[in-house]
């Protein structure tokens, strides 16, 4: 059964009303016959059948407008070839433009900051020293609320010493973080005797490249842990807690002038070696700040250093992990966190959590 | 019609030319069908009543000539061997047409074939025309350039420029008028102060004269002695050749400019049925050899339709391709 | 040698048509009269009528004619006697020229060089005074050069005609009479780069043709005023040479643009929007235009130099973006 369909008649026509049938049901009908005839923005137009059969039913009745493409009636064929049914309206696919050619990121020639016209206005308005303030404009570039927002956290008298610029960023964030997140604080001590005794049996079939620190079963604990409680990992903006879907965790790293903590990216998933390598090449490589990246942070006094760290949460963030120094075979781990989005109770259950994972290190 | 038929109308000659003059009149039908199912898109201008003119005429170039049209084009194209494929898959937008999709049914090219278009604006075909042919003036090549134009050129300034520059410097252009008495909507009457476009040519010192155009057999042999001529360096010529298209300018329009009645005479001189009637008379042509041509035109457009709607378009990446000829080690 | 803007472009002619046999030169009054602006004199004696052809005044035409025979093998220098006389050709340049290559799907190019005198100055009244430049380099399928230097008047022509697709060459009517040093060997020259013709610190001034010489004159003015400008000679119009331009203002923090065209929808405005989008964060004062004034061009000399920039006014546009 072949559908006899309301033509496109001219390059802008959408719809057309059908004014006249000139045939009926029944009338047989050759190529080329005029069938109908349709009203268009130029007039009326006679319009041709282009099979030849028997009309076998008219399915729109005159005076209606129909868009282009509709089936008008439909006619039983003698075997004429066809047209392939009539695809969906041919709109061009919407395939994107190649992308414009990325605008140069290279740092201005004589150095200094990237920053727009008005963020520099309001840096000389408000004191700021743009080579401190971190820009969210694009490729980098200083934004007048990058400006106002780092003009929010500075002092009101102007530093004697000269800090560097990750001094401030630090200072920013740190007094940031105080300012807005309600901290609260847990801790407790977890025993390592079996962790350690593991730790030392898998190193020996280890080659020295290979080893395993005692940190990084801190940090997998930490991880498989904070996957089973969201409201430890993910970030607090706008009002609002985002859990985060994977668990990357920040590592804490201090370095000459400062303090990073760069991020391993999905902890929970890795294993331990692999973990390994990747931290020591984060320790090696850590200069830049990627304070936005972890979803969680974890700091570990290692070998030495004070018996408990009760951290200062990097926002966005709502927690920080902390272990202290391994001392015989205890550990220190304790929690800041928002107390926003958890509570002492969710704390205290995450806490005990990394405890138990870490009573169980050939599981992890 | 003439007395006796030329000598390259034996019977292959014959049967060859009226299957052209079929397999331009179908593939117009089927190009509609396309048009209004949504498949070409833009302006379509079906060159129905007027195939004789590109049959008679293209038959009287060699592959060195250049043949240059305008957005009525199709049966041009056509003779002149561009496969109806290319064509078709041009219409339907498809990488696979002769132009990459990037010209649809106004501007087809086929440089291979010395096919230059395929031009929108009226009188546009005239200027280049006369380049083309001076070029083979100054290169001492023996080569008809034949420019296709309408009755509405001959109102724009570049039909006066072209016709007498041409025929100043002798080039060897073979001007084409398909008169078919109307320009878009508007009668030759209304836009021709003096109709008679043979007499205009000829006020350009160069020989012109009015043909029969929807007798092929008269054009053919009009445009060969024109073409004779031109190749010969005496100049260019002018023929005026006067047609009727049965159908609207474009597809859709109601016609509200022409008479009906006027369309059914000129039907009644359908340059197909003339032609098939005059060698049925002469015996070259039969029952079986219409029904075989038939088929054979039928198949070679459902083919170039089937190749059409196979076809992909150019990628999206490629738009800025060719804007410029591209340069090596660049 | 001494020589003028005029014999270049001659020396230029002269050389296409030696060097190379399939190039000729068609336009009105080419032959016999030597040229509007004398830039085609002795021609016709030392080439025939075949190679150096007087055209009728029939634009469309023979651009048109130019067009085919690039086509067909040959290498057409067309001289559209002015810009303003070319608005009759625009058609056959813009819907033929420009588009045969993209059109057809790449299957032919059009080595066509046109060539037009453009520009204002010597009172000659608003038919006859266009700067179209703008028009042209809005055209994908075109390039359009503009030889501000005698250098480039004789170089830029052997180039072009090289080049596979059209190319549009504007001389400056002003620069004709203009002398200058002229290497002895001087010849073809690459047409692709902007040229900075004067190194400076404080303000790029981005300029074509006509106004390089008013430009240079500013130059020379704000340097005793302490103030070092570049000068960017722009040479190709389209493409414009991006590189060249970011690189000058990412040092210099400031730009004017000179350009003789009318301010609306010039040269100068597709410049600065590039420099917009790709310096923003270099610059240190908007970016400014010094263009013709928004009139047609009056023949009387007071107002038609207070219509088109001068040296004063690029001085002034200078110094507003340096001081308040």
């Amino acid at each position: 059964m072949a559908e006899f369909r309301m033509p496109s008649l001219g390059a802008d026509m959408e719809a057309g009303t059908l004014v006249e049938w000139l045939v009926k049901p029944g009338q047989s009908v050759k190529r080329g016959d005029i069938v109908c005839v349709v009203e268009t923005q130029k007039g009326a137009i006679e319009v041709e059948i282009f099979e030849s059969g028997t009309v076998a039913e008219l399915l729109v009745q005159p005076g209606t407008e129909v868009p282009v493409g509709t089936v008008l009636a439909l006619v039983r064929g003698e075997g004429e070839p066809e047209l392939p049914a009539r695809e969906q309206p041919a709109a061009p696919a919407a395939q994107p433009a190649p992308p414009p050619p990325p605008p140069p990121v290279a740092r201005r020639p004589g150095g200094g900051p990237r920053a727009s016209p008005a963020a520099r206005n309001a840096a000389q308005v408000l004191g700021v020293d743009l080579a401190g303030v971190q820009g969210s404009g694009p490729g980098g570039a200083i934004t007048l609320a990058d400006v106002e927002r780092a003009a929010a956290q500075a002092k009101p008298k102007p530093e004697a010493r000269r800090t560097s610029g990750m001094r401030q960023a630090i200072a920013a964030a740190m007094s940031r973080s105080k300012r807005e997140i309600p901290h609260y604080y847990l801790s407790t001590r977890v025993d390592l005797g079996r962790a350690l005794a593991w730790l030392r049996a898998e190193n020996e079939r280890r080659s020295v490249a290979d080893r395993l620190l005692p940190v990084v079963l801190m940090l997998k604990a930490s991880g498989l842990a904070a996957r089973r409680f969201p409201n430890i990992n993910g970030f607090f903006v706008d009002g609002e807690f985002r859990a985060a879907p994977d668990v990357h965790l920040g590592v804490a790293i201090s370095l000459k002038d400062g303090l990073v903590a760069p991020a391993l990216h999905s902890v929970p998933d890795k294993p331990l070696g692999l973990l390994m390598s990747e931290l020591s090449d984060l320790i090696q490589r850590a200069r830049s700040s990627e304070l936005a990246d972890p979803t969680l942070t974890v700091t570990s006094m290692g070998d030495n250093g004070a018996e408990s760290v009760f951290g200062v949460i990097f926002p966005p963030q709502v927690a920080l992990v902390g272990f202290g120094r391994i001392a015989e075979g205890h550990v220190n781990l304790s929690l800041s966190a928002d107390h926003r989005v958890s509570d002492g109770l969710s704390g205290s259950t995450f806490l005990t959590a990394i405890d138990r994972l870490l009573q169980k290190p050939e599981e992890l | 019609m003439s007395p006796a038929l030329p000598p390259f109308l034996d019977r292959g000659g014959a049967l060859a030319r009226l299957r052209e003059l079929m397999l331009i009149r179908r593939f117009e039908e089927r190009s509609a069908e396309a048009y209004s199912a949504g498949k070409i898109r833009g302006f379509l201008h079906l060159y129905i009543g007027e195939e004789a003119c590109a049959v008679g005429t293209l038959r009287a170039l060699t592959p060195d000539d250049s043949v240059v049209s305008h957005y009525r084009e199709h049966g041009h194209a056509l003779c002149r061997g561009i496969p109806a494929r290319a064509i078709m898959a041009e219409m339907y937008a498809k990488a696979q047409g002769c132009s990459r999709g990037r010209g649809g049914s106004m501007h087809l090219f086929d440089a291979s074939r010395r096919f230059f278009g395929g031009n929108a604006i009226v009188g546009g075909t005239m200027p280049l025309a006369v380049g083309l042919a001076l070029a083979d003036q100054m290169q001492h090549r023996r080569r008809v350039t034949a420019c296709f134009l309408g009755d509405g050129a001959a109102a724009e300034g570049e039909f006066h420029e072209s016709l007498n520059l041409a025929s100043l410097w002798e080039l060897p252009v073979l001007f084409l008028c398909e008169n078919n008495l109307y320009a878009m909507g508007t009668a030759l009457l209304r836009h021709q102060a003096q109709p008679d476009l043979a007499a205009r040519a000829a006020t350009y010192d160069m020989p012109s004269r009015a043909v029969d155009g929807m007798d092929v057999i008269a054009v053919e042999e009009a445009a060969r002695a024109a073409a004779t001529a031109v190749r010969e360096g005496l100049g260019p010529q002018f023929l005026e050749l006067k047609t009727y298209r049965f159908r609207s300018h474009s597809l859709y329009d109601p016609e509200l400019y022409r008479d009906k009645r006027e369309v059914e005479e000129w039907k009644k001189r359908d340059p197909i049925a003339l032609f098939e009637a005059r060698l049925r008379a002469e015996s070259l042509l039969g029952d079986a050899d219409r029904e075989r041509l038939a088929r054979e035109v039928e198949a070679e457009v459902a083919d170039a339709m089937a190749f059409a709607e196979a076809g992909t378009p150019e990628p999206v990446e490629d738009l800025l391709k060719d804007v410029t000829t591209p340069r090596e080690g660049r | 040698m001494r020589t003028t803007y005029r014999e270049a472009v001659r020396m230029g002619l002269r050389e296409a048509l030696q060097r190379d046999p399939r190039a000729f030169l068609m336009g009105e009054d080419v032959g016999m009269y030597g040229g509007c602006y004398a830039c085609s004199k002795g021609l016709l004696a030392e080439f025939g009528p075949e190679r150096v052809r007087d055209t009728p005044l029939s634009e469309s035409a023979f651009v048109g004619a130019g067009i085919g025979a690039a086509l067909n093998g040959m290498r057409p220098i067309v001289e559209v006697m002015t810009v303003n006389f070319s608005m009759l050709a625009l058609d056959q340049i813009v819907n033929t020229a420009a588009t045969l290559r993209h059109m057809s799907g790449g299957q032919v190019s059009v080595p066509l060089v046109i060539r037009m005198a453009t520009g204002a100055g010597r009172q000659v009244a608003a038919q006859h005074s266009h700067s179209f430049e703008a028009w042209f380099a809005h055209i994908p399928g075109l390039r359009v050069l503009a030889p501000a230097t005698l250098e480039d008047a004789r170089g830029m022509l052997w180039t072009a005609l090289q080049d596979p697709d059209p190319v549009v060459i504007f001389e400056h009517a002003m620069l004709y009479a203009m002398e200058g040093e002229l290497a002895e060997g001087a010849g073809a020259v690459e047409i692709e780069r902007a040229a900075i013709r004067r190194p400076g610190a404080h303000v790029s001034l981005i300029t074509y043709g006509g106004s390089l010489r008013k430009c240079l004159e500013a130059a020379t003015q704000l340097s005793q005023q302490g103030i070092e400008a570049e000068v960017v000679d722009l040479r190709s119009l389209r493409p414009l040479d991006d590189e060249t331009l970011f690189a000058s203002v990412a040092r210099t923090r400031r730009a004017v643009i000179v350009d003789e065209g009318w301010k609306t929808g010039s040269l100068a405005a597709e410049v600065s929007a590039r420099l917009c989008e790709r310096v923003f964060y270099e610059l240190d004062a908007p970016i400014a235009r010094v263009c013709s004034a928004e009139a047609p061009i009056p023949y009387a000399r007071h107002l038609e130099e207070a219509a088109l920039p001068q040296p004063a006014r690029i001085v002034e546009a200078v110094r507003g973006l340096l001081h308040g």
